[in-house]
């Protein structure tokens, strides 16, 4: 692999030649130590900790379309540690160490940056949850800082602070390390990274159905023919239900719609990543100047990868009720993107009854920030065939224990309600 | 937007419905049947890329409740019925044990 650096960078300014290629145009080898099915940020992840982490080498990430044109190309970037349910907490801050380090690690800059994050709480009651929350967070290491209304007023003074306000700002929490992640480097990077420790990318590859025997998986089914592997790993996101039946499994899982949302640019604003606490809805500026914002799920399942027209409604709503001055912006690109919904909001990473089949999905609203952990860890499954410690409790029999305890709002098995 | 033909009220934009999930699903019979039946009724779900029969309940018009054959792939919507009509009367399913 071509290092990416200032001299480089000089030197192909001056010499009128295109940059290489990122990643090689690799062809199907017959046999794999491990296939992964799915490469979005997940999969490609996962490939590359497989080589750096553990020596796998021969890994193949089979992509049934271009690489970034799931989710990890879809989402609106932010990244954060702030989760309250045990488990989660420490997953998703390790991730948030991994994404601090990732653009040297990678060589590939994927900016980062953080501008912090604030959950707005807008009633006494609401400002108690959030206090819980942030002690949750200093009690596991992690910064937290809670503002009262004037503090939060000063960091962002754009909010409605009327007497009209619709929902009344009592305060907020502020983690400041959290913030967003340019999401197709994330997948170039990870790409070019996995390539260089000689990872096969194969794009255009859908698989079809699964080898299995009594011994379990033992290779796939694709568009470009048969390929062996001693282990198979899922990471396709939104499709999670429809491949895990090709292996006879049935998920905890619903596919669900979910929107974003960009204006016009404008001038730089909004300095930070803001949550209203009033309904699901948040919001960031882009580097271009967009604003970029979303809000629930669509309400019902669905594959159509085309959003509904009233949530559009939903989220300018939520958008004018928290920040007037947005009335007059032209809403600029919209799109939707197919998530896994679980009915207790958490995501799955773990082996499967099937032998040497892996599953990582579920990821419901939350899967980009936890990309580097998830590469990370279920790299470490697959290679250990144990699940790693911090993912313990994301196993897809935690429904059948009972007390399975990740859902942060209380929806019970609802999927769509979330 | 996607648009629900109410057998009762005739086709209305799906927000005026309240969404009630997959109608394949039956409901174990209470006593009978181990944990397992409920975990499976609860949590596992078919998940369909296709034809999916789902509930909806007319909320903003007659108040029935619905059942639907939607395409999840397309969002086309095939057929409706009463549910009462279509399941109400309808033997012990399949999943019932
Ligand atoms: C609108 C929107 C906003 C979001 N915002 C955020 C956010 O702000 N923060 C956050 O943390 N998360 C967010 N998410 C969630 C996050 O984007 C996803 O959870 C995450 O990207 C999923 O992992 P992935 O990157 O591997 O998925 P994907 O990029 O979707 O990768 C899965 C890949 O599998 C491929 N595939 C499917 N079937 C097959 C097959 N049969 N054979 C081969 N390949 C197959 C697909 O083509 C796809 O490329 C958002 C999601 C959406 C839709
Ligand atoms: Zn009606």
């Amino acid at each position: 692999m071509m290092r990416y650096s200032l001299p480089r960078l000089v030197g192909h300014a001056l010499r009128d030649r295109p940059w290489p290629r990122a990643w090689r145009k690799a062809t199907p080898r017959s046999h794999y130590d491990v296939v992964i099915v799915g490469g979005g940020g997940h999969g490609l992840a996962t490939a590359y900790y497989l080589a750096a982490n553990h020596g796998v080498r021969r890994v193949a990430v089979l992509e049934r379309s271009y690489i970034g044109s799931g989710n990890v190309g879809r989402n609106t970037t932010l990244v954060r540690s702030n989760y309250m349910m045990n488990g989660s907490t420490q997953f998703f801050e390790f991730s948030l160490k991994l994404w601090e380090g990732l653009s040297q690690a990678l060589n590939f800059n994927v900016m980062l940056s953080q501008r912090g994050q604030i959950v707005l709480g807008h009633s006494p009651a609401q400002m108690d949850g959030l206090a819980r929350r942030g002690n949750t967070m200093l009690l596991n290491g992690i910064e937290a800082e809670l503002l009262d209304r004037g503090q939060v007023q000063r960091l962002l003074p754009y909010l409605d602070y009327s007497p009209a306000a619709r929902f009344p700002i009592a305060g907020g929490l502020l983690q400041r390390r959290a913030g967003t992640v340019r999401h197709d480097a994330v997948a170039w990077g990870y790409a070019r990274a996995a390539d260089s420790l000689g990872v096969d990318i194969l794009e255009g590859c859908e698989v079809s159905g699964f080898l299995l025997d009594a011994g379990g998986v033992h290779g796939v089914q694709t568009s470009r023919g048969r390929i062996l592997a001693d282990r198979v790993a899922l990471a396709v996101a939104g499709h999670s239900s429809q491949l895990a039946a090709l292996a006879g499994l049935r998920l905890p899982i619903e596919s669900h719609l979910l929107q974003a949302f960009v204006t016009e640019p404008i001038k730089p604003f909004v300095d930070h990543v803001i949550s209203f606490g009033a309904e699901l809805f948040y919001l960031s500026q882009s580097d271009k100047g967009g604003l970029v914002f979303g809000g629930h799920i669509d309400g019902f399942n669905s594959f159509t990868q085309r959003g509904q027209f009233p949530k559009a409604q939903g989220v300018a709503q939520c958008a004018l009720a928290l920040i007037p001055g947005m009335s007059r912006l032209k809403l600029l690109r919209h799109w939707a993107g197919i998530q896994d919904m679980t009915p207790d909001g958490g995501p799955f990473i773990c082996r499967t009854p099937v032998r040497n089949l892996y599953f990582n999905g579920g990821w419901c609203y939350q899967g980009f920030k936890a990309t580097p952990a998830v590469g990370w860890c279920l790299a470490d499954t697959i290679a250990r065939d144990e699940e790693h410690p911090l993912v313990r409790c994301y196993g897809l029999e935690r429904f059948a224990q009972g007390g399975a305890s990740l859902d942060e709002y209380g929806h019970g098995h609802w999927t769509y309600r979330h | 937007m996607l648009r629900i033909h109410c057998p009762l009220c005739g086709e209305r934009p799906y927000t005026e419905f309240r969404y009630g999930g997959d109608a394949g699903k039956h409901r174990p019979v209470h006593g009978a049947g181990g944990i397992e039946a409920w975990h499976d009724h609860l949590f596992l779900f078919e998940n369909a890329k296709g034809p999916h029969r789902e509930f909806w309940q007319h909320v903003q018009g007659c108040r029935q409740w619905l059942i639907a054959v939607r395409d999840t792939a397309t969002n086309i919507v095939a057929d409706v019925a009463l549910a009462r009509d279509a399941r109400g009367l309808e033997p012990q399913g399949p999943g019932e044990r």
